[in-house]
Parts: structure tokens; sequence; C-alpha cells
């Protein structure tokens, strides 16, 4: 039970990344990630719904007849959605206030869906909550390193925004005063660039990684023979 | 004997409508349970932001309670109609806080609040809402300024009324609101709209400030 439940979550954040691997929901990804603190913070509200998401869908799968489980799926995942960003406005505003504009657009993201159908339909509760969670880390990942770059090549400092969440803090400038903001990086383009170029360094370092434990296998099979 | 397909068909619709109302249920439910608290929230926020340009000690009355509904006002960028709140001192007028948007951002509508005293005086200004370029056009919103200690958005603080209307252009074209070169587009809208509403207000004083509620 441990290890499948470590298999589920190498699997949401590395193996079947939604961001690299997947490549589902796009839409408010490269929207969002114009910085890192935007891209954690849509990453962390993802985390919650789609774990919430799958925990329900798991717990209610043998009621849900089959042939109107989507229409039921997206039913459960708009209303969880709509709780959430209630409750978090009346009773966690200051969170509110940071998070508050990216959780309607995790309705939008076809990934909640996703794994609702694939995994939640047909495993227990624990494992769907912690494949959601994992997914959404995966995400959070992904945004992240995308939202650090686009800032950094766009703005010359890392963390803009973060005085929004942690008052008091700054943004940490990396490049000097003069340093010509490359907008590109921000706009939309540079999102599908800056992505393509992360696709491409997972790509190698998986074939890299693959390669090696490759050429490692000959020399253990042959030692213990 | 029973159709299967129509019993199937029955069957579905019932579940359906069974996941429907439990869901809506739900969310009903902390609806009800909520929007008590986020009404008042949203409150203090938009006190929160008329906090910033008319200071308290201006006035005495509930501001938020004295809102006037402005018509559909196209020359301030109120297509749609807005609100506006007056504010009195001992039941004198003391100023108002208009909403005004411009409509020629860099990326389309930039929402705005104007505070404007009884004199005319223009007590500050500010962004509520916009899409301008992160990065770029954004520093009209002073949360994203990098110039912390002197916003560009603090340049329209208590100015004095009778000041000439060309003042309320960006100095590159001829007034005498500094812009950030690169990034006029923002900063021009957001001053060509402060001068349509200081124009506006001047005309429509009496009426604005007119005396009772609505």
């Amino acid at each position: 039970m441990s290890t499948s439940l470590r298999d589920i979550t190498y699997s949401g954040v590395w193996k079947n990344n939604t961001g690299l691997v997947q490549l589902l929901g796009m839409c408010p990804l490269l929207a969002v990630s114009t910085s890192a603190v935007n891209g954690v913070s849509l990453g962390l509200a993802t985390i919650a719904v789609m774990a919430l998401s799958n925990a329900v869908v798991a717990a209610l799968r043998n009621l849900i007849p089959y042939e109107i489980r989507i229409p039921v799926f997206i039913l459960i995942i708009a209303a969880l959605v709509t709780v959430i960003d209630l409750a978090l406005n009346a009773w966690l505003h200051s969170l509110y206030l940071v998070l508050g504009i990216f959780v309607p657009l995790i309705v939008t993201n076809c990934i909640v869906l996703a794994r609702v159908e694939a995994f939640a339909a047909k495993n227990g509760v624990l494992a769907s909550a912690v494949d959601g969670a994992a997914m959404g880390a995966g995400l959070v990942l992904v945004l992240a390193v995308l939202g650090s770059v686009r800032e950094l090549i766009g703005t010359g400092a890392l963390l803009n925004g973060i005085e929004l969440i942690v008052p008091g803090a700054h943004a940490i400038r990396l490049f000097p005063e003069n340093y010509p903001n490359l907008l590109l990086a921000v706009l939309p383009p540079g999102a599908f660039i800056v992505l393509g170029c992360l696709i491409a360094a997972k790509n190698w370092f998986d074939a890299r990684t693959a390669a090696r434990t490759q050429a490692s296998a000959p020399t253990t099979a042959g030692a213990s023979a | 004997m029973q159709d299967t397909a129509s019993r199937l068909s029955l069957r579905n619709a019932l579940a359906m409508a069974a996941f429907t109302i439990a869901f809506t249920a739900l969310m009903a439910g902390t609806y009800l349970l909520t929007h008590e608290t986020i009404a008042k929230s949203a409150e203090a926020e938009k006190l929160t932001l008329i906090d910033a340009i008319l200071p308290r000690s201006l006035y005495d009355n509930a501001l938020l309670k004295d809102e006037i509904t402005l018509p559909p006002t196209p020359e301030i960028g109120l297509d749609d109609g807005g609100h506006a709140w007056r504010a009195r001192r001992g039941d004198e007028p003391a100023a108002v806080v208009i909403e005004a948007a411009a409509p020629d951002g860099y990326s389309g509508r930039i929402d705005l609040i104007v505070a404007v005293a009884h004199d005319g005086a223009l007590l500050g200004v500010r962004v509520t809402q916009h899409r301008e370029t992160p990065g770029l056009g954004d520093y009209i919103d002073p949360k994203k300024d990098k110039n912390k200690s002197r916003p560009w958005i603090s340049q329209f603080d208590n100015r004095p009324a009778g000041l000439p209307a060309d003042t309320w252009r960006v100095r590159r074209d001829g007034g005498a609101i500094d812009s950030m070169s690169g990034a006029t587009i923002s900063a021009r809208a957001v001053t060509n709209a402060v001068g349509r509403v200081l124009a506006y207000v001047a005309v429509h004083r009496d009426t604005l400030f007119a005396r009772g509620t609505q």
C-alpha cells in the first residue's frame, strides 16, 4: 500500500507531470505564470481543489451511474470550487486576496476532470486524494520554475509581488537596476518558449537517467550471476 | 414488459437530479454561511482603498452609506453607469469619491476611483482594476509600482483646485505628470481620465454634492 502511494506521488510530481508530460490545463498555466508568486499561488489552489475533488469522486464512485459520470464529475468539481472560493473569501480573507482570482480559474483546468475520470473513478479515497495532491504538486513545481524564469528574464528580479503574501518582504533583484527588461518573457509568447525549454530539459534529464540505468544494468546482472 | 432503455434513462435522470440537488444544496448552504462575512470584507476593502486617497479626518459620515448611482456617463468612461460616495463633515459636504474609467489603456479599460474635495481640489486617485502589461505599464497600480516610497500615482495627491486643464497630461504631451519612458500609454490613459473626471465634477458639482441621500 505504501509503495503504491509512493508510485502515485512519483507519477504525479515527475513521471506524468501535468505541465511537462500530460500538457493538460495549459490555459491557466501559461496565463498565470508571469511571476513565481502568481504561479505558486495558482498551484497551491489547484492542489486543494484536485485533492478534494478526487477524494469526493472516489467516495461516491459506486453511486455514480457510468453513463452520466462526466456531467456528475463536472457538477462535483464546480460545486467544490464554488464552496472553496466562498469559504476562502469568508474565513481566510488575506489568503483569498492573493489566491482569489485563481480559484475560479481552476474550473477551466481540464487536468482536474482528467484525474477524476482517469484515476478517482477507479480508486479508493486515500489513493485518489494523494493522486490529486501529487498532480497539483507537480503543477506547483512547473509553475514555480516557469514563473521564476519568466520574471527574471522579463524584469531582472525574483519573487515580484511577495509583499502581498508576506508583508514587508521584498523582491530579490538579481540583475543590475539598468537591466533592459526583456518583456517577451513576461508576454504570452515567452510562456510557450520557456515551457518548451523546460520540457526539453526534462526529456534530456530522463533520457540521460534511462541511459545510465541501462548502462549499469548488465554489470549488476553480471555481478549477481 | 418494461423497456430497458427507457428504464435506464429514467434511472440516470433521477440520479442526475439527485446529484444536482445535493450539490446545489451544498453550494447554497455555503453561500448562506458566508455571504454576510463576504459582504463585510468587500466593504472593508473598498474603505481601505478610499482611505488611501481620502483621509478619515476630512469626514464624519458613514461614507459608503451615502452612495449615489451615476447614470451611464461616457465622458468619464462609465458606459454602464457607476457610483459615487459623498463625504460630509458635520452635515457640510467635504468631498466626493467617484468611480471612473480610462477606456484607452494599453490593454483596454482601466478602472479608477478619484477623490475630489468640495472646493474642487484633487485629493487622490487609485487604480481599482487594470490589465496593463506586468512589469511595464502596471506601475499605475501602487501595489505593483517598484517605487514604494513615492509611487507614480501619488503625483495626483492633493493638487489644488483651479489648475489649468493641460496640467492633466503626461509631460510628453505638454502636461505636468511624469511617466516612465517606454511605458507612457498606461500613464497617459490614467492622467487624461483624471483630467476628464475633474472637468466632470466641476460641471456637476451641485448635483454631486446635493444634500440628502439619493
